[in-house]
């Protein structure tokens, strides 16, 4: 069991640095048996652990209208369900990218993404204001994404070494 | 610009050499250098040929050195190196590798591994000494050997043997004139590592012909199933081995120049008399890093050799697949397969792998005696590009095979 908890962790950063790792590279990496590598991914897939293999974009170097804001967001809490439904009622809208629960001044942080400031700016006083729960928002644009996921964009650290050294 | 100017200076300078001492003269350039000018300049190169870590030094080992630096601490340290690094140099040395040097006259932090090699030879050497070095090895012994005056006597070591040095082997190279023995286990370029069982006949050999023993201890952290034993940790053997280490290697700081020697008083307050008249002291903000890494940077040392191992088992296998005889590297970051199927001597392999296969590794004649029909392959370096240079190297081995079956 435990060997098994072992694999499955260094499978999750063998596809954390690269999610389209093959089960035969990464057996390989590990010097594990492909099969077991293969189950250990079937298991975290069924148990959400592995929620999904994403691509990490850097919009700005596509030409593409996008614009990305993180709101602040204090609450009231609802009695029983506390920050739950509301966290939901808020997290279902598809423009919003990331809903986290914080310590702090707010409660929530929500991640926004709109083709530009407007659809943004409307989002918020038409949807996500009116709510009664909410007690204030304050949105924050994102001007420039230096880094993301762990990713440098621009990544000054490239290999810089001899070809050939002793 | 430069180049330019330079080759016109070349040009008008007379020729200076019959000035050059004879020691100096006669030593060849490395075949390493042949090949780095080969394959400079090209961009599209693979290259399986560096001998150093591909990751950078860990961030916090780096940003201690920053705040050294804020903080003015640019002068001189005292010669031995800074006292509190000589204490974390001993107290490593214990934890790791059962090993109790004194840092008040034991230690000296030294300008890399490479610093430390040429005291402990200048500090040891009288004309015509024999030193004793298996090969095939680091690409330095033998010529620092020579321009100190000694005399390098290469012992071949085999890969029927996995590149371990025998007591025989060893023995047979002995006469009355061998005076030191230079190990480097785990070994550049082999990849060799020995255990306390196969280091036993060799302390016996050692003592009974008074050997002086340098052991270069520079990847001791980078062993892989099989843990390192020092040399001088064997019964008898401290006081007549000098322990060459340092941090280029387990930290990835080469570019920080700090290594260590340690041994028996005597040779080590000897060693430190050139030391002190020729660089005064390692550089100050190397020893801070060097300290900080010693203190800190386990952790990171083990992700590093964590990555490296998952390297090493994706090379040999790739290798095995292209085809090649490859023996399983115990340690060090290279793998070190036979070419000799191939019907290419290792210089013809490496030149053709490199100009038609755009990979760049070295031949193993460059390493000595042994050396010939292999190849080194440094895994210090990306998955990806692993990936893409064994299925290089497998494309040009297909094509040997075809080529001598046309021949035939
Ligand atoms: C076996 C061996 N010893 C010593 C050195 C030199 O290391 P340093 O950077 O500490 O001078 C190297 C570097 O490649 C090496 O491979």
């Amino acid at each position: 069991m435990e060997q098994m908890d072992e694999l499955k962790r260094k499978v999750l950063e063998l596809l954390k640095e690269d999610a389209r790792r093959t089960p035969a590279l990464m057996a390989t990496l590990l010097g594990a048996d492909e099969e077991e590598v293969k189950t250990a991914i079937a298991q975290m897939e069924q148990e959400h652990v592995i929620v999904k293999y994403a691509t990490v974009v850097n919009w700005d170097k596509v030409d593409d209208e996008r614009v990305t804001a993180l709101i602040e967001v204090q609450i009231t809490p609802e009695r029983g369900r506390g920050f739950e439904g509301i966290a939901e009622r808020i997290y279902l809208y598809p423009q919003v990218k990331s809903v986290y629960l914080m310590s702090g001044a707010y409660d929530l942080l929500v991640e926004v993404e709109g083709r530009n400031l407007r659809e943004v700016a409307n989002f918020v006083s038409e949807k996500l204001s009116p709510i009664d729960a909410v007690l204030s928002t304050k949105t924050n644009f994102t001007l420039k994404k230096y880094k993301q996921d762990g990713i440098i964009f621009e990544d000054h650290e490239e290999d810089n070494r001899l070809m050939i050294s002793p | 610009m430069i180049t330019n100017k330079t080759q016109i200076a070349g040009e008008q300078n007379k020729s200076m050499t019959s000035y050059l001492a004879p020691l100096v003269q006669q030593i060849q350039p490395s075949g390493i250098r042949r090949f780095f000018d080969l394959a400079a300049g090209s961009k599209d190169i693979i290259s399986l040929g560096v001998g150093e870590p591909d990751f950078k030094t860990p961030w916090h080992v780096r940003e201690a050195c920053v705040y050294s630096l804020e903080r003015g601490f640019t002068g001189y340290t005292s010669n031995a190196g800074m006292p509190e690094l000589r204490e974390g140099i001993a107290s490593y040395l214990h934890t790791r590798f059962d090993l109790d040097y004194d840092p008040a006259n034991q230690i000296i932090a030294t300008v890399g591994g490479s610093e430390a090699i040429d005291l402990a030879l200048r500090a040891l050497i009288s004309p015509g000494d024999e030193i004793l070095i298996p090969e095939p090895c680091y690409i330095s012994y033998s010529p620092i050997t020579s321009i100190g005056g000694g005399v390098p006597v290469g012992i071949e070591t085999f890969g029927k043997d996995r590149f371990k040095l025998t007591a025989e082997g060893l023995e047979a190279k002995i006469t009355p004139r061998s005076k030191i023995l230079i190990l480097c286990y785990p070994s550049n370029p082999t990849g060799a590592i020995m255990s306390r069982e196969d280091w036993e006949p060799i302390a016996k050999v050692v003592e009974k012909h008074d050997l002086i023993v340098i052991s270069d201890e520079i990847y001791a952290e980078l062993t892989y199933g099989g843990n390192h034993t020092s040399f001088a940790s064997l019964p008898g053997m401290m006081d007549r081995t000098i322990l060459v280490s340092g941090f280029s290697k387990a930290f990835a700081m080469t570019g920080w120049r700090l290594g260590y020697a340690c041994g028996h008083p005597d040779l080590i307050s000897a060693m430190l008399k050139i030391h002190q008249y020729t660089v005064m002291c390692a550089p100050s903000m190397g020893q801070v890093a060097a300290l900080e890494a010693l203190t800190n940077g386990m952790e990171e040392k083990d992700r590093m050799v964590d990555s490296y191992n998952q390297r090493r088992r994706l090379i040999v296998k790739g290798l095995r697949e292209a085809g090649l005889e490859c023996h399983e590297p115990q340690g060090a970051f290279y793998a070190f397969p036979s070419i000799a199927g191939t019907g290419l001597t290792s210089d013809e392999f490496a030149q053709r792998l490199l100009r038609e296969f755009r990979v760049a590794a070295v031949p193993g004649s460059v390493f000595g005696l042994g050396g010939e029909g292999y190849l080194r392959c440094s895994y210090a370096t990306s998955v990806s590009q692993l990936n893409e240079a064994l299925e290089r190297i497998g494309a040009f081995v297909a094509l040997l095979k075809k080529e001598r079956e046309n021949k035939a």
